[in-house]
């Protein structure tokens, strides 16, 4: 690992709430440029918590820790803020909004992120033929650009529609949250595929996953197991192997977690 | 999450922006209803006696019926002595017959609202019929309409000047008796909008009525009138306003749209009548009667509305399709914020072989705002091969406000095809931080939500009103792409 690289997330000590229970019980994580990290964990271990904490839903309750992105206080920002400065979050369950259509809604993203960099709004045909291109590249039909954003998509669909956004907003830090959940093998690949085009330098990834399969076609530099809202272990991607095939009971004993 | 209704409440919090009263000198009659004062009406309108004994008879006839219950708004009981009944802007002359007439304080109220009455000034391909309180005080392009034969004049002019075809139609869609508000409108009604459009010709600009409520205690019962003739076409728009004021005005209005053998009416409303403070006092109450029907063959009418203001809204635009292949159509968004109420939807009556009926109605309900959909799809023994398709949305913003929908429909014809439609939704939290992180501001996200949501109907309206609607909504409309 190259630690002379960018810092691009810096978690310390997170603590989270939500009425009240607490989800997550200290964190400390450290992403770099160039770096692909997985978590990890059973159900319920705090991993989509994680994600959308550093997202910025206003459900959450930060109750201690810090979280820098790119050097700002990231908590201190409102979701819009961060995702204008290049955090995006492929979502677990990407949301319909009847009526408006997806290349209306990429635009007013892009622009959106644009105007934050001080860049002029997209010429229309520039726009078009910059998605069409990583349209193909997702196998996606382009009569979804013209549908109602992720109405009526199929679950394979609304998935590598998320990939697409991430193409065209080109951020500096993604967190996939469970993108694997649901896919078929090729629909796998084609999202890996994605994901690993996008993949240099200057970016970082954060997968949230609950099975290894998605590695095999991403590969991390870390890989990271949550248990009860902790990272229990960190290893490389072996230890995601390991989870594969003895579960994750035994960390969780080992945690303390499970008597 | 208690944060997310703030933008929604931001966005809901815009002023009613055309809440200013206008000084002119009125002349109006005393309040109350009688036989006096209506007769003071047609005399001081010198109508024709069958005009005056059309509305003793819809006097008549109202003084013996209550005001309807059946509909889910509440409201206290109206003292209909204690409303003015006319009110008109004092002319400078004898009724003003250019715009150098009219009082200047009025021209200057309607450029305010954004509609130029002189017509170098006036939008491009829009004529008006200006009504401020019970008269009409100037119509546009109305020369450059005659030269196509089409007749565009307050109702009042056209009672003078074509009396027959004012005989022939007035209330042949609306009967006199047809509800509490129609006959009174009947009684009382002080002037409105009449347009003819002679057999074959298409109306080459959009028409146009601005309704503006002005003085205070005052009813507003204007009577629309639109006939288009064999093969004929029209699209007609119609805009109010009204100053804000704590106590609550009436208006009452009547439309009868008359479409003959393959003519087609295109009639779209923008209302935004004051709809009360955000405690719920004062607005206006919005009781109005619109009818259109289908008289010959493949004709077609179509009900465009963007219900934004009013205390209370109550109307069922309604089409009847009596022509063979006729169609009607009812796109509505209505939208109640604070604690405004409506109650609204269309019948479609079909009785001609082959009718077809749609009906799109999009209600938006925010804070302690109540929205119903009441329709009714009404398929005659007769109508054959009628089919009508139905589609009723609620969006919910908030969690103290409420969508209802009643849908009654009766099919007495074997052959028909009957769908409907419903969905009700909340906007989001979910879409919301959705489109927050893909970096969209809030109040973009909201508008942008709310006008997908709207879509269906907004596409309807005509490029002119379809600006003003939007703006009303607090959404700015998709952009050329997708």
């Amino acid at each position: 690992m190259n630690t002379t690289a960018r810092e691009i997330l810096a978690v310390t000590g997170l603590q989270v709430a939500v009425e009240g229970k607490a989800l997550l019980n200290g964190i400390d994580l450290t992403v770099r440029a160039g770096e692909v990290h997985a978590i990890m964990g059973p159900n319920g271990s705090g991993k989509s918590t994680f994600a959308q904490v550093l997202a910025g839903h206003e459900s959450y309750e930060v109750l201690q820790g810090s979280a820098r992105f790119l050097g700002e206080d990231l908590l201190d920002l409102p979701a819009e803020e961060r995702a204008r400065r290049g955090l995006f979050l492929a979502f677990q369950y990407p949301v319909e909004i009847p009526g408006v259509s997806n290349i209306y809604f990429l635009k007013a993203a892009l622009n959106a992120v644009r105007r934050h960099q001080g860049l002029d709004e997209l010429d229309a045909m520039d726009f078009i033929s910059q998605v069409k291109e990583k349209l193909a590249a997702m196998q996606m039909d382009e009569a979804l650009l013209y549908r109602s954003v992720n109405e009526d998509f199929s679950g394979g669909e609304k998935k590598r529609n998320e990939i697409l956004q991430m193409m065209v907003l080109e951020p500096v830090l993604t967190i996939l949250d469970e993108t694997d959940s649901g896919l078929d093998i090729d629909a796998l690949k084609v999202v890996a595929d994605g994901v690993n085009s996008m993949r240099s330098p200057e970016r970082a990834f954060i997968i949230v996953t609950h099975y290894q399969r998605l590695l095999n076609y991403i590969e991390p530099d870390t890989v990271h197991v949550l248990s009860a809202g902790r990272i229990a272990r960190s290893g490389g991607p072996e230890l995601a192997i390991e989870l594969e095939q003895r579960g994750y009971g035994w960390l969780e004993q080992e945690a303390g977690v499970v008597p | 999450m208690a944060g997310s209704n703030q933008p929604i409440d931001d966005l809901l919090e815009q002023e009613y922006a055309a809440g200013f009263v206008t000084d002119v000198e009125v002349d109006t009659l005393p309040a109350g209803l009688s036989e006096d004062i209506i007769r003071t009406i047609s005399a001081r309108k010198q109508e024709p006696d069958f005009l005056l004994e059309w509305r003793l008879k819809a006097w008549r006839h109202w003084r013996t019926l209550t005001a309807p219950q059946w509909s889910s708004v509440h409201y206290p009981p109206i003292d209909y002595q204690d409303i003015i009944y006319y009110a008109a802007p004092k002319p400078r002359k004898d009724g003003p017959s250019s715009l150098d007439e009219v009082d200047p304080n009025i021209l200057e109220t309607y450029k305010k609202l954004g509609i130029p009455l002189e017509e170098q000034e006036a939008l491009a391909g829009v004529a008006v019929d200006a009504v401020f309180d019970s008269v009409s005080v100037a119509t546009t392009f109305k020369d450059t309409l005659a030269e196509h034969g089409i007749i565009f004049c307050s109702f009042s002019e056209a009672v003078q000047q074509h009396p027959d075809l004012v005989q022939q139609y007035l209330g042949s869609v609306v009967p006199i008796t047809d509800n509490f508000y129609a006959s009174l409108n009947a009684a009382v009604f002080s002037d409105g909008s009449f347009v003819y459009v002679p057999p074959g010709v298409r109306c080459p600009m959009e028409l146009s009525t601005y309704f503006r409520i002005n003085a205070s205690n005052t009813g507003q019962f204007e009577r629309t009138l639109i006939i288009a003739d064999a093969g004929s076409y029209v699209s007609y728009l119609e805009g109010c306003t009204a100053p804000m004021r704590d106590e609550n005005q009436l208006h009452a209005a009547v439309v009868e749209l008359i479409a003959h053998q393959d003519a087609e009416i295109k009639y779209s409303t923008v209302q935004n009548w004051y709809p009360g403070d955000a405690e719920g006092r004062g607005g206006i109450y919005n009781f109005v009667t619109k009818r259109g029907v289908c008289r010959g063959d493949h004709a077609k009418i179509s009900w465009t509305q963007v219900e934004t203001g009013s205390a209370i809204t109550w109307k069922y635009p309604s089409v009847i399709l009596e022509g063979d292949y006729s169609s009607g159509e009812f796109y509505s968004v209505a939208m109640t914020n604070n604690y405004q109420q409506a109650d609204t939807g269309t019948k479609m009556i079909h009785i001609g072989k082959g009718t077809r009926s749609t009906i799109i109605s999009k209600g938006i309900s925010a804070r302690q705002g109540q929205n119903a959909y009441r329709g009714l799809v009404k398929i005659l023994k007769s109508a054959d091969g009628a089919r009508n398709y139905t589609q009723c949305d609620s969006l919910l913003m908030g969690d103290r406000c409420g969508a209802h929908t009643f849908p009654y429909i009766e099919v007495k014809n074997s052959t028909a095809k009957v769908e409907h439609e419903a969905s009700t939704s909340r906007i989001g939290e979910d879409q919301l931080f959705y489109c927050l992180q893909r970096g969209i501001s809030q109040e973009d996200a909201i508008t942008m939500i709310v006008n997908g949501f709207c879509k269906q109907v907004m596409k309807e309206l005509p490029m002119e009103f379809a600006v003003e609607a939007q703006k009303l909504l607090g959404v700015s409309l998709e952009g050329a792409i997708g």
